[in-house]
């Protein structure tokens, strides 16, 4: 049985179809890889399987460990054990980055933690993101730079030890040295936690040490294509045009 | 400890649990508040003189001067039976088993113990807070800071120094609940800091609720000396349970020259309660007032509490926040008199409305022409939570010179539908990711409280928010 299974999942941003029926499934600990044109629907996917109330499900369904988590609540999704890293992480004043992720993480698994177990999580996986140890008090992404953003992402993923992480362009905006970084993290993730990743990208540069198990390209909410490595590296010299 | 039982804080309001026993009240039979009613108050105190004289003359006043018509309406007020609210007796309290059951299960969300409980609600004797107030009380000693109820300040070695500072930053002249409280005030606190002492801990009226009376119309005096430093913390946030539905306090503040003084409020009152009170502070040269206020409570607030800048230099910082629920009208703000050079005052306050709740945000600001080189920032941020609930902000300038810098800046805001899924995404669930954000939105005030404080300040917003605390 795979981890997430999507059948024929259609979605609606208003009025206008974004997803038109996609089928796709991910085994656990499997890395999976979407990519896609601009517009074709990626970030869409990502969002839908996380039950965001900007889309409206108009076909289809999602199974997470074999159950229907079609029109579930976020938080309830995120509490089974997927994680969805955002393009562009929201600010939250007064809430220090450290306070919010203790209370995410006793959400998460149900549980309180000392205070002191998770202060030792915590440093750790800043250590392991090359993160500045002051970040944990400032507020919540509060004029955090881009790369600093997207690194707060990857250390959530990596205290909230999801099943299944969706990564929504993490890569983007990020300079070499950042995504470097942001790659050790996705390394680190799959080596302690062993999850699975579907990672959407439009570019190639974080995908070169890891190692994929499956490429699905995207076009007008629909998987046209679908292989292995070897996808990645015909992208890169053909461009998308081939599958429109 | 029957008798003391019986002369605790407490607040429901009475029309519906002491119907039966109104008729037999004598008081309530002559109607209005009389002379004969405040002299018989001032002799069962034990007044000295010249109170019983001054009781009278602002009960006069009062009832002279007309009901505010400017701000919320206080119609579910009875004026005609204001008696009820003032006779500091048996009829008073209530048992524990009379309050209702959510104020019950407040108290016990907030975390409060059995005992304290039973104290805030104006029933039972609070050993153990007695305790620490006195050991408070033994460690602030040493430094010479005088720190007691009003009734002995004004009997005591100080009495002197009460009698020249008693009601002359709030004058029964002022309002009509000036008038009030000068006629029928009862309990309280005198505290006085000596030249150049710096008190290290925070003195903490809350370990004085259950003083007979107090609660109602309860006296705050406190000065603090040249050179010396002050934090004094008004309340707490269990909602205080009263059996009268009024409240009308008074606090003076006299900073001196190069003193200090923060004055901390949370103020979480019985949703049945109409909060008309009086704050203000007179600061000399060099000194400076904080204030950091929380109004959570009541049904209907008048909340404005007021700094006189009065000396070179002196200073006034306020961080207020409002959180207006259901059935609440907070009309809350400050007023700042720059009334010599150089002074400035920062105001920063935030008020939260949900469920039909109202805040209305009223500023004064005054620099007279005397106050050249002054500066003045007021800043009031709202955040709605739903569009049946109100927020309004009304500030006044009244600028008499040229030379000065006054700015305001009013913002309000919504919860972003985006904040919420990215924290629900993260496993919190609506409504604990939006109490999250309502939490953030007061940490300007929560983070300027002692940690205690701040925690009760975040329960309280849970509560709510959410209706419960995890």
């Amino acid at each position: 049985m795979p981890l997430l299974e999507i059948k024929g999942l259609a979605a609606n941003a208003g009025e206008k179809p974004i997803l038109n029926g996609i089928d796709l499934s991910v085994g656990e600990g499997e890395t999976h890889v979407i990519m896609g044109p601009n517009g074709a629907g990626k970030s869409t996917l990502g969002f839908t399987i996380m039950g965001s109330p900007e889309y409206e499900v108009t076909g289809g369904s999602v199974f997470f460990d074999g159950e229907d988590i079609t029109g579930e609540s976020t938080d309830k999704i995120a509490k089974r054990g997927i994680f969805l890293s955002f393009q562009n992480p929201v600010e939250v004043p007064g809430i220090t980055l450290k306070s919010f992720l203790r209370t995410a993480l006793e959400q998460v698994t149900g549980e309180r933690i000392r205070m002191r177990l998770f202060n030792e999580k915590l440093e750790k996986a800043m250590a392991a993101l090359d993160m500045d140890p002051s970040y944990a008090a400032r507020d919540l992404n509060v004029g955090f730079s881009g790369g600093e953003k997207k690194k707060a992402e990857i250390l959530q993923l990596l205290v909230l030890r999801p099943k299944l992480a969706i990564l929504d362009e993490t890569d983007s905006g990020l300079d070499v040295d950042a995504v470097r970084i942001v790659s050790q993290g996705i390394e680190a993730y799959k080596k302690e936690v062993g999850g699975a990743l579907m990672i959407i990208t439009h570019s190639t540069k974080i995908l070169e040490s890891l190692e994929v198990d499956r490429t699905h390209v995207l076009v007008d909410g629909k998987v046209v294509k679908e292989g292995g490595r070897e996808l990645i590296d015909n992208i890169n010299t053909n461009g998308f045009e081939q599958f429109q | 400890m029957a008798e003391k039982e019986k002369t605790q804080v407490a607040d429901i309001d009475r029309t519906k649990y002491d119907v039966r026993n109104l008729d037999e009240d004598a008081y309530r039979i002559e109607g209005g508040l009389t002379e004969s009613i405040v002299k018989k108050l001032s002799e069962e105190k034990d007044d000295p003189e010249w109170m019983k004289e001054f009781r009278l003359r602002s009960l006069k006043l009062y009832n002279e001067i007309p009901v505010p018509d400017w701000g919320p309406s206080i119609d579910g007020l009875n004026m005609d039976n204001i008696v009820t609210y003032v006779r500091p007796n048996t009829k008073m309290s209530a048992d524990w088993e009379d309050v209702p059951a959510d104020i019950k299960k407040t108290f016990e969300l907030l975390g409060i113990p059995e005992a304290e409980r039973k104290s805030l609600a104006g029933v039972g004797a609070q050993y153990d807070s007695e305790l620490v107030y006195h050991n408070v009380r033994k460690d602030v000693e040493e430094q010479g800071v005088i720190y007691t109820d009003f009734e002995s300040a004004l009997k005591g070695e100080y009495a002197d120094m009460v009698k020249e500072h008693f009601m002359k930053l709030i004058p029964p002249t002022m309002h009509k609940f000036a008038a009030l409280h000068g006629a029928v005030w009862s309990g309280g606190s005198f505290v006085y800091v000596p030249k150049g002492v710096k008190v290290e801990i925070p003195l903490q009226s809350y370990f004085r609720l259950n003083a007979p009376g107090a609660g109602q119309f309860e006296h705050t005096l406190i000065i603090v000396d040249e050179g010396a430093d002050l934090h004094f913390i008004e309340g707490c946030s269990a909602p205080k349970y009263n059996v009268a539905n009024l409240h009308a306090g008074a606090v003076e503040i006299y900073v001196k020259k190069n003193a200090r003084c923060r004055y901390s409020t949370i103020e979480n009152w019985s949703k049945n309660m109409y909060n008309l009170n009086t704050k203000v502070a007179k600061v000399e040269e060099g000194g400076v007032i904080e204030w950091i206020s929380g109004s959570f409570g009541s049904h209907i607030s008048y909340l404005y509490p007021t700094s006189r800048l009065e000396g070179r230099g002196a200073r006034s910082d306020f961080t207020g926040i409002a959180f207006a629920n259901t059935d609440q009208e907070l009309d809350t703000g400050c007023k700042v008199i720059h009334n010599a050079p150089d002074t400035s005052s920062v105001v920063n306050t935030r008020s939260i409305s949900k469920g039909g709740g109202a805040n209305i945000f009223r500023s004064a600001v005054v620099v007279t022409p005397q106050a050249k080189g002054s500066k003045c920032a007021v800043s009031c941020t709202s955040l709605m939570l739903d569009s049946e609930s109100r927020s309004d902000t009304i500030p006044a300038m009244d600028i008499r010179t040229s030379e000065c810098d006054v700015g305001h800046e009013a913002k309000i805001g919504r919860i972003s539908d985006e904040t919420v899924f990215y924290l629900m995404s993260r496993g919190l669930s609506e409504e604990e990711a939006k109490a999250m954000i309502v939490s953030g939105f007061a940490d300007s005030v929560s983070k300027e409280l002692p940690l205690e404080y701040a925690v009760e300040m975040n329960n309280l917003i849970r509560l709510e928010m959410i209706g419960a605390i995890g």
